[in-house]
């Protein structure tokens, strides 16, 4: 990236311009972040700066409000139930497809991985029909089971690569040494795609935490999520509530992200990949 | 120990270790089969479900069996003789038990606007009819029933198929000479939606292609600690609700906005200026949630090219942007299609943003399908929508696992 010495004034010139572009497309991807995070803390019931003064009635309005709390329970109870699902599928589908001798694996992993790549109102007015005619709609089931197939194609895509790129001469090794399959998997494989797997976790889960239109074409108000009732607040009459829980939400991906970059320093560790 | 013994021994060692790759990869399918058989349950059945609604014709054939029996028999050339009529009334009279007349005009209102109320009035009509004539009964009661068009259309609708839905979703309907033509112009709506959404998801990976590339290139170019730290500045919006996203442009597009205050600030209008609600909007939000996708994957093809190219190019003659252009950007390629066929796929499919940023006229297919479905409860148009785009999506889908490598997604 640093110039040659011997760069001539254009490039020196032209350098500038290009990390100044850089520069302004960060703030492009970054801006809206922290633009709305101060709204959160408004003391009046506005969107526009500058904020006449400061408050925490926002807060206090989205922990107080039964509503707000259900439908963080809602969103996270589905959450969980759907990261569990989908690992368990995943991580197996992904054991299976890192076979190397596994047949037509490129046209199975097409089929696994359709569900991320159909538009999800399709998805959504399919499971409509679907789910109608096995009384699954308006329920939790119905929405894990929906959420675990949307999120599932994000681990197998993952965990085969973490896979693929792993070490057989370890397997071979634990083998030799005389260690059952079983016993090979459980101490040498499975700690060693540990990290990936739980990063993977982590995305399965905001996956579903932030999924929101097949909840609302197939989820009644008893269902009502997280991001349901963000959407619903946004369309209607949109209030610092609503900045509030949006900066929650964006802690918590900032820790996730945080979690995941761990993870993967952990996993680079493990297989000696950075010293 | 003899020739033969040995080759018996080699043949059983090669059937034993055929016998154990069999078995290898049945434990392989065993495997993956629980999410196959998942996936088709409750993802590929729901989308079959969703295609067949698209020709799915049961509401004549369901509340008028007698007429659909009779329209059977019909030449099409005339007005239908009295058999056709009496059958119609019986018909209706149990549809108006059912409660069925409400669906029946519904279902003609598709295809003939205005009729759903005549056909309302016919069902209370034919209850009082207790004999022969029923055409005569039927004509004086409204010249619709008089006219040819009115009993193709009846005839066409009481198939249990149709082509109604799928040819309405690209403005064409069947004319009353039995061809192919195209809607009215006040009723064309579809073919205007799927260019939209067309010119959109284009725009919007023009866009992402724009801003990603050149910040790829420095984020793959620049030593990883201090790409490391500006590469958060990309993932945390990844990681980040799309509805807070969503959300926060909403905030800074809005008329009172910060975007607009800093307009006005700088200058540069003289006047507020209408940034939600617009396509202008919608194209922003959307290519600021897309660019990540466009971009990692170019990042991390660039990641793998070696410096020594351009370095090369340089000792031997070329210059900065010559290098550049003919040595580095071609190998960035793979990187470019995958990240732009990627966006321009998810693209197409964008409901949430377009809903909550766009104006009436910025909303993309999914809008219309989601609409046909909870608001218009029309489910065979709505199935017919979903079932072109699915279509649109799933061919670019095939050109992408065969220019790519579905394998080589990579996501953060």
């Amino acid at each position: 990236m640093a110039l040659p010495p011997y760069a001539s004034p254009l490039e020196r010139l032209w350098r500038v311009a290009f990390i100044l572009l850089c520069a302004l497309v960060l703030l492009f991807l970054i801006s809206p972040i922290p633009a709305i995070m101060p709204l959160s803390f408004n003391a009046e019931p506005y969107f526009t700066y500058p904020m006449p003064g400061l408050s925490m009635k926002w807060y206090a309005d989205f922990f107080q409000d039964p509503r707000w709390l259900d439908s963080v329970r809602a969103s996270v109870f589905i959450a969980v139930c759907t990261t569990g699902l989908s690992m368990v599928f995943g991580t197996l589908a992904a054991l299976g497809l890192s076979r190397s001798n596994f047949p037509h694996r490129a046209l199975v992993m097409a089929f696994l991985i359709s569900p991320m790549i159909v538009p999800v109102v399709i998805t959504a007015v399919g499971m409509y029909f679907f789910f109608a005619t096995l009384g699954f709609n308006n329920t939790y089931f119905g929405i894990i089971l929906a959420h675990t197939a949307l999120a599932t194609p994000f681990v197998v895509i993952t965990v085969t690569a973490t896979l693929i790129g792993f070490d057989q001469s370890l397997i071979r090794a634990g083998a030799s040494l005389g260690a059952p399959p079983m016993t090979v998997f459980r101490k040498v494989t499975f700690p060693l795609i540990l990290p990936g797997i739980i990063s993977r976790a982590l995305f399965a889960f905001i996956t579903s935490f932030d999924e929101v239109v097949v909840v609302l074409f197939i989820a009644s108000p008893d269902q009502r999520t997280l991001p349901k009732q963000m959407f619903s607040g946004i369309r209607e009459q949109i209030s610092p509530t609503i900045a509030a829980a949006a900066t929650l939400l964006i802690i918590s991906a900032a820790l996730m992200l945080v979690a995941v970059e761990l993870l993967r320093r952990r996993s680079e560790r493990l297989r000696g990949i950075s010293s | 120990m003899s020739v033969s013994a040995i080759s018996d021994d080699r043949s059983t060692l090669k059937s034993r270790l055929r016998r154990a790759e069999r078995v290898q990869r049945l434990r392989a399918i065993g495997l993956v089969l629980p999410l196959f058989l998942f996936i088709l349950v409750v993802f590929v059945t729901p989308i079959i479900i969703l295609m067949t609604r698209a020709v799915d014709n049961p509401e004549i054939a369901d509340s008028l069996p007698l007429t659909s029996a009779a329209l059977a028999n019909w030449d099409r050339e005339d007005v239908p003789g009295e058999d056709v009529f009496a059958a119609f009334a019986v018909d209706l009279v149990a549809a108006q038990k059912n409660k069925a007349t409400g669906l029946i005009g519904k279902r003609l209102n598709y295809e003939m606007p205005g009729t759903r109320s005549k056909v309302l009035q016919a069902g209370r009509a034919a209850e009082k009819m207790t004999a022969a004539p029923y055409k005569d009964a039927f004509l004086k009661l409204d010249p619709l029933w008089g006219k040819i068009e009115t009993w193709k259309v009846l005839e066409r609708a009481s198939h249990r198929n149709t082509t109604f839905y799928l040819l309405k979703a690209v403005d064409l309907q069947w004319s009353a000479n039995d061809e192919i033509v195209n809607v009215a112009p006040d009723q064309a709506l579809f073919r205007d939606v799927f260019v939209r959404t067309l010119g959109i998801s284009t725009l919007v990976t023009f866009a992402t292609l724009l801003l990603g590339f050149p910040l790829a290139y420095m984020l793959a170019t620049l030593p990883p600690k201090h790409s490391n730290i500006l590469m958060i500045l990309v993932l945390l919006p990844f990681w980040t609700s799309l509805l807070v996203r969503t959300t926060a442009w909403v905030v800074l597009l809005q008329t009172e906005g910060p975007i607009n205050d800093l307009l006005l600030f700088l200058g540069l209008t003289d006047e507020r200026l209408q940034l939600i609600f617009s396509r202008f909007g919608t194209i922003v939000a959307m290519t600021h949630i897309q660019l990540p996708f466009t971009l990692l994957p170019i990042y991390s093809v660039m990641r793998t090219i070696s410096p020594n190219y351009v370095r090369a190019a340089r000792s031997l003659g070329a210059g900065p942007f010559h290098a550049f252009w003919t040595i580095y950007f071609p190998q960035t390629m793979p990187g470019i299609a995958a990240g732009c066929l990627l966006t321009f796929i998810l693209s197409l499919g964008y409901y949430i943003t377009p809903a909550l940023v766009g104006g009436p006229t910025d909303q993309m297919i999914s809008y219309f399908v989601a609409l046909y479905t909870n608001k218009e409860l029309n489910w065979g148009q709505a199935s017919a929508l979903g079932a072109i785009l699915l279509m649109a999506t799933l061919v670019l889908y095939a050109v992408y696992n065969r220019l790519v490598g579905i394998d080589k997604m990579k996501l953060g």
